[in-house]
């Protein structure tokens, strides 16, 4: 299984070399790294090319790395049904740069690449919509960005005396809980809740 | 008005309406603006996102096992399709075996989320043609099913039963005779339902020849499930990509011929049967492999209670667990399983700590209501309610 995949990553990085940066299989996957240029012939060919079949389109992701200058992958799945295999292709896009849809190879693009510009704020040039989808109508930032607060930046209610839903900033009673599990026991940057008495030593 | 007033430009105006949101047959909270040309639809452009609870987003500050409730609450028709492919990326990811016990009764489970979906499915979508018994002898067995929901894990819903390694709690004997016995009792309700629609002459109208998809457009619009199946390709994860040990069951694909509202449902009629006798052999499987684990006892599931008793390092263990959680190494991994509706699957990033980098959940419904337009265009304003019924959508996966 994994010696196959291997061979048909091996098989797309050769016909496709302009297109594929770097392909690897883990647990039991294959993924293909694609430049964004390149990313419409790749999947064009991973379409049409017999041996590959990927004739669905199953998912359009994206991930924040901030820390890197280039900080979304943007991740497509597909999967073949008459081959009965799946394959990942990543491209990576910075904050400005526009990434090629493919709405016309798979017309199921079409909603997949509305979300990633809704959560993430990445750009595909020839999109024939691209609206928010998910988010309220009118809102703003893009809330799967890691720096993105959890609680959001607005809260709504039902304003009696003006009869309407209004947005307000957010207010919290309590701090946002966000434990650092991760050192329950010793090295916490924080001062654990009754250890106050420990902050002189 | 006579109308010889209005300009012909006025006169051929098309119509929009607004179907949602709070439309009884849009399936939930679901605002569709639909432009009509009298009463052929043009144009439909669905606004979703009214349930969007940003799943994903909470996700990633949460530890794994915190997590696995969110996914009861995805797909709320059939919450335990949904763990399972939360527990499948993690056990992918950590490599962590699953006993076989556990294996059984995870299918088990699925296949009565399976039941669970499809009755729910099939019947309000007769409501939404215009029948109104199917619903409510639909909902009785439902009723049944979740008492076995909850005589398993003590929910009737949102049952966080799947664990990453296996299922938190056995199934008492007395449980499973129970289910034995409602294997047996349920055929013949299925057969009353069937009696009520199959032949229907106003359910067969409203459902034969509606919102045909081909297989290339299945394909296209990214379709899974009942949408392929219904139209000819006889595709299934259970049985093309198994996982747990579903390629030891012996069960048949039902497929349509046609690609139209009325073979689907003929399909989740059919699938209603399969999973019966799926559920049938787990429990013949599970009697033969009494009393063993139901978890995989390692760093990922918590102690056996008794242990916890007498040693310290399970105490501990427990302790941990339940506030650090565990850590999953580091790496991506896309877990999928055959849900009711579909491929439901997890993209799971993790960066080596105890709590998800980044989660995507693809939810089978969400490519599903997109081609909306594609196949509603054409069609009359009444068959737009068949066609979202039978595309079985839920906003709770969805919007997520």
């Amino acid at each position: 299984m994994a010696s196959a995949l291997e061979e048909l990553g091996e098989m797309i990085a050769i016909a496709q070399a302009d297109a594929v940066v770097a392909h690897s299989v883990a647990h039991g996957e294959l993924t293909l790294e694609s430049t964004a240029s390149g990313l419409r012939t790749l999947i064009g060919y991973l379409r049409d090319n017999p041996a590959c079949a990927f004739t669905t389109l199953i998912d359009i992701t994206g991930v924040d790395w901030p820390g890197r200058e280039r900080r979304f992958d943007v991740v497509y799945h597909f999967l073949s049904m008459p081959q009965n295999q799946r394959v990942r292709v990543k491209v990576v896009a910075g904050e400005d740069d526009v990434i090629p849809s493919i709405n016309d190879l798979h017309p199921s693009a079409n909603w997949f690449e509305r979300e990633v510009f809704d959560m993430f704020g990445v750009m595909f040039s020839g999109h024939p919509d691209l609206r928010r989808i998910l988010t309220d109508y009118g809102f703003r930032g893009y809330p799967l960005r890691k720096d993105f607060p959890t609680t959001g930046y607005v809260e709504v209610r039902y304003d009696e005396t003006q009869k309407r839903v209004v947005y307000e900033p957010v207010k919290l009673v309590q701090e946002y809980r966000q434990f650092d599990f991760m050192s329950p026991w010793e090295g916490a940057e924080y001062i654990l809740p009754g250890d106050e008495k420990n902050r002189g030593t | 008005m006579d109308g010889s007033q209005l300009s012909g430009e006025q006169r051929i105006r098309n119509f929009n309406i607004n179907f949602g949101p709070q439309h009884p047959a849009a399936h939930g909270v679901l605002r569709m603006v639909l432009e009509l040309d009298g009463e052929i639809v043009d144009r439909v452009d669905p606004h979703i996102g009214l349930l969007h609870r940003g799943t994903e987003k909470l996700m990633e500050s949460r530890t794994y096992l915190q997590n696995l409730p969110y996914f009861d609450r995805l797909d709320y028709v059939a919450p335990m399709n949904q763990e399972h492919a939360w527990c499948l990326a993690i056990e992918r990811l950590t490599g962590t075996p699953v006993p076989r016990r556990g294996q059984l009764i995870r299918v088990l489970f699925s296949e009565i989320g399976r039941i669970l979906n499809h009755l729910l499915n099939v019947t309000t979508q007769a409501m939404d043609v215009g029948a109104l018994t199917p619903p409510l002898w639909g909902f009785e067995e439902r009723e049944k099913l979740m008492v076995f929901y909850e005589r398993a894990c003590g929910a009737r819903l949102h049952a966080a039963y799947f664990r990453p390694g296996g299922v938190h709690q056995d199934l008492t004997p007395e449980l499973c005779d129970d289910m034995w016995q409602w294997t047996e009792e349920f055929p013949a309700v299925l057969d009353d339902i069937e009696g009520l629609l199959t032949e229907n002459r106003i359910f067969k109208q409203r459902n034969v020849d509606i919102g045909v998809v081909s297989l290339a457009e299945a394909q296209a619009w990214g379709f899974s499930g009942v949408m392929v199946r219904g139209s000819g390709w006889a595709w299934d994860l259970r049985r093309a990509q198994p996982y747990e040990c579903y390629n030891e069951f012996d069960f048949r694909i039902p497929v349509g011929k046609h690609g139209d509202c009325y073979d689907r449902y003929l399909c989740r009629m059919e699938e209603m049967r399969e999973s019966v006798k799926i559920m049938r052999q787990a429990l013949e499987k599970l009697d033969a492999c009494k009393g063993s684990d139901v978890i995989h006892r390692g760093k990922i599931s918590p102690p056996k209670r008794g242990e916890m008793k007498t040693s310290m390092e399970a105490l501990i263990h427990h302790f941990k667990l339940y506030t650090e959680g565990f850590r999953v190494p580091e790496g991506e991994v896309y877990a999928c399983v055959e849900a009711p509706k579909g491929e439901f699957g997890v993209y799971l990033v993790s960066d080596g700590t105890n709590k998800p980098y980044r989660a995507k959940i693809r939810a089978p419904g969400y490519p599903h209501l997109a081609a909306m337009d594609h196949i509603c265009r054409g069609h009359l304003l009444a068959d737009v309610s068949a066609i979202l019924g039978s595309i079985d959508i839920v906003f709770g996966e969805i919007d997520r």
